[in-house]
């Protein structure tokens, strides 16, 4: 699994590339913790290149999130593929976190 | 073959009960001593029901053949928890995880953080978890607590879960780990067996009974419950099962709050400290923030969106007053600077203030913690669950009894469950009479939190063959009320000459005689030699634990009194309180039931009354007697004693014996199968 930080305007982007299953869930949380770290606040995950997620990967996406909010920012997520789709309406996750179809309209109203 | 008689003879039990039961309703009841007829025909058909769900059970009862082979690759994390329990004893259980031949992880799970505890564990060449910083101040969830910690700091598909006390077989994991190949398997539960228990189980420790034909038979309706330890879980359906909670326990609590909030504002608004202007100003901030929240859920948003909207505008608000307060301090402070004489420096000044805004708004120190109610309903507008140390809790945290929960809904999502029959463990039950009560104490507590919490019957996902598995369990716990009427029946008849009954005509002993008869077969033929005698006793003789479980776990659910949650004790107590104490309803029981015997063999000397009332009645108060007496021995019992126990040939068959600490290593695998072992259980669902 590789992540890139990258600083748009007005927001930062986390690209995750690869399977965010059981094994690199904790480095998504590394990464996110760093980006906040950075002062980084307003973070959007970018999953169009994760073809596959498992439910300790939305663990870490909870996680995050919940990091990002505790440093006054927020984490949104965007360019959701099918299977990760798929596993956030099995555990109704959509209903907490917003799958935004591009990067750039995650903040849009913020 | 065997499954046949066991059905032909379930079938007829529950016929003859219900045959004995409706006469009972109908054509028996002496409504002359109403008070004592209708308790005693209630506590009946109880007792009647206790029998069609055992039935039941059995009805299904599963013949599993030889595991499935454990394919390679596949990843194990190997969890003992451990809270107070004596190092040696720890090491000694960490050891035999480590031997186990399937490739895994051992990590102790030490809640009592102990130091000495963590270089001994590392030493033997096993890992240390201990909970970290976030759990500082939040509820701990005792054992669920640390196994969800555990969840969140290790990676293998595949968790076993051990009690301290429970020394593993090298085989356990590559008996159990094939059962998974079914993509849909969620949990392989095995029995629980103790090691430190004497041929006559004085305080009714092994349950044969229930590590075997019920479990099976709940296996048969895919209904095998989780019991704590010993079980192999799958990870990806823990954690399912923590987000899918996660979501609705979020959903639920921010619309409650939402809904509330506003209501909670106009009331602070109307108090008096809300007539400074600056208070004011923020509540009207707050208000219009919970509103839009409101509107942007109704609109179709996400828990997400709506929780960022009302916070992030409430945070600007209080930024504002925050910075006002620090703009207005800054310039008293430069007056007082001028009047004194001081060289001024403005420049600093303007950006440390920009630190301090931030930091003087941030949650902890913002001023809303002025407004108390106000807080709490926007700490509860939000996703991060800042009530507990973690979002996402995959075990259950709704009961004392974690596990029963926790496999209830497991099944409610629509995994399975397998119970694998064979022995894979060797324990240490309880060694005290003291000990014992509080472990029954809390499996019954348990049981009825998560019954009045979230009942199977009503929990949907379930099908109705799992709904009364798990109710069955609960039902169960129930018996402490009928035991006190079964006691009060002779009772009133030898004492006062009262009989619940009409009459003790033929019509009576037709009924009752075959539906005890049939019933008593159906429990010798189900547990296949092992004797259910111990486990009668104690479901009758054991009537205030249960009736305390029951008052005071529903004290905790409907009114949030807490339960008085104890550890169970591994090693035994020494000294302490006298049994007397502990059994003294049970031992005032037993000297009424001998006093009413004498009286009543009086009464019919002086023909006040019958004799075939009086015979029944002694007989009945005679049982009771013999029921009750099972506590003598448990009182006397001073733990046990592994050189008088031993028998020469079983001690030479161990597997365990590398653990000194450990009287259970000397009992060997051959005598260790429930079914066969001349323990005694239960036909009430000990766990």
């Amino acid at each position: 699994m590789k992540f890139a930080v990258e600083e748009r305007d007005g927001y930062t982007e986390v690209a995750a590339e690869g399977r965010l299953n059981m094994v690199s869930a904790p480095m998504l949380r590394s990464a996110v913790a760093d980006a906040i770290g950075a002062g980084h606040r307003l973070l959007v995950l970018n999953l169009g290149g994760t073809d596959f997620m498992d439910s300790s990967g939305l663990g870490a996406l909870v996680g995050c999130l919940k990091a990002a909010r505790q440093a006054g920012g927020d984490l949104r997520i965007a360019n959701v593929g099918e299977q990760v789709q798929m596993v956030l309406k099995l555990t109704s996750m959509d209903r907490i976190l917003t799958p935004y179809s591009n990067p750039e309209d995650a903040f849009r109203d913020a | 073959m065997t499954r046949l008689v066991l059905r032909v003879l379930a079938a007829l039990s529950v016929i003859a009960g219900l045959n004995y039961i409706v006469w009972r309703w109908t054509s028996s009841l002496n409504w002359g001593a109403w008070w004592i007829a209708v308790p005693l025909v209630i506590a009946e058909t109880y007792s009647i029901i206790d029998v069609i769900l055992f039935s039941l059970t059995i009805w299904r009862m599963s013949e599993r053949d030889k595991p499935p082979h454990a394919p390679s690759g596949l990843t194990v994390d190997v969890f003992i928890t451990t809270y107070n329990e004596d190092p040696e004893l720890v090491l000694a259980t960490a050891e035999a995880a480590l031997a186990m031949r399937y490739p895994h992880t051992t990590w102790v799970l030490d809640d009592g953080s102990r130091p000495e505890l963590r270089a001994a564990v590392e030493r033997i060449g096993a890992r240390y978890l201990s909970r970290g910083e976030e759990w500082v101040g939040k509820p701990r969830h005792a054992k669920a607590g640390n196994l969800n910690n555990a969840l969140q700091e290790t990676q293998g598909e595949f968790i076993l879960i051990l009690d301290a006390d429970q020394v593993p077989y090298p085989e356990l994991l590559d008996r159990t780990l094939g059962y998974f190949n079914d993509r849909r398997v969620a949990l392989v539960q095995t029995p629980q067996y103790f090691g430190n228990v004497p041929e006559n189980d004085p305080l009714g420790s092994q349950a044969p009974l229930f590590y075997g034909p019920i479990q099976q038979g709940k296996d048969g309706w895919n209904a095998a419950f989780f019991c704590g330890s010993n079980a192999i879980l799958r990870r990806e359906a823990l954690m399912q099962l923590g987000l899918t909670n996660y979501v609705s326990d979020t959903e639920r609590r921010v619309r409650r709050a939402l809904a509330v909030g506003s209501r909670v504002v106009r009331r602070a608004r109307r108090r008096p400290e809300a007539r400074d202007p600056r208070v004011a100003s923020l509540l009207e901030s707050v208000e219009r923030a919970i509103a839009e929240g409101t509107g942007r859920l109704k609109a179709g948003g996400s828990i997400g969106e709506a929780t960022y909207t009302v916070q992030s505008q409430v945070d600007s608000a209080v930024r504002e007053l925050v910075a006002g307060d620090l703009a207005r301090m800054t310039g008293d402070l430069a007056a007082i600077r001028t009047e004194l004489g001081v060289e001024d420096d403005p420049g600093e000044d303007l950006e440390g203030l920009d630190t301090a805004v931030d930091r003087l708004a941030a949650r902890d120190l913002s001023p809303l913690g002025a407004l108390e109610s106000v807080k709490a309903v926007l700490d509860a507008v939000s996703v991060e669950r800042l009530h507990e140390a973690q979002p996402v809790m995959p075990l259950s945290t709704i009961s004392v009894t974690e596990d029963m929960s926790t496999s209830m809904r497991l099944h409610a999502s629509g995994w399975r469950s397998v119970y694998h029959h064979e022995i894979l463990a060797v324990g240490l039950a309880p060694e005290d009479l003291p000990s014992m009560l509080t472990q029954r104490m809390r499996w019954a507590q348990g049981t009825v939190q998560v019954m009045l919490r979230e009942s199977p019957l009503t929990m949907r996902g379930l099908s109705w063959g799992q709904r009364l598995m798990y109710f069955n369990t609960m039902w169960s716990y129930l018996s402490g009320f009928a035991a006190v009427v079964y006691f009060a029946g002779p009772l009133a008849y030898l004492l006062f000459g009262i009989l619940p009954v009409t009459a003790l005509s033929p019509d009576f002993f037709a009924r009752f005689i075959p539906f005890m008869v049939l019933n008593q077969l159906m429990f010798a033929w189900a547990g296949r030699g092992a004797k259910t005698w111990r486990g009668q006793q104690y479901s009758l003789a054991l009537f205030p634990t249960w009736i305390r479980a029951c008052t005071t776990a529903a004290a905790n659910v409907w009114f949030g009194r807490p339960l008085g949650f104890a550890v169970t004790p591994k090693a035994r107590q020494e000294g302490g309180v006298s049994p007397l104490r502990l059994v003294w309803p049970q031992a005032l029981m037993a000297a009424l039931l001998v006093a009413a015997s004498i009286i009543g063999i009086i009464r019919w000397v002086i023909g006040a009354s019958q004799g075939l009332g009086t015979l029944v009645n002694i007989v009945w108060a005679v049982f009771d007697l013999v029921l009750l007496s099972v506590l003598v021995g448990a009182a006397k019992y001073r733990g046990y004693d592994a050189v008088a126990e031993a028998d020469p040939e079983a001690s030479s068959v161990t597997q365990n014996d590398a653990s000194p600490a450990r009287k259970s290593a000397s009992l060997g695998k051959q005598d260790a199968y429930p079914g066969e072992k001349n323990a005694v259980s239960h036909t009430k669902e000990e766990r």
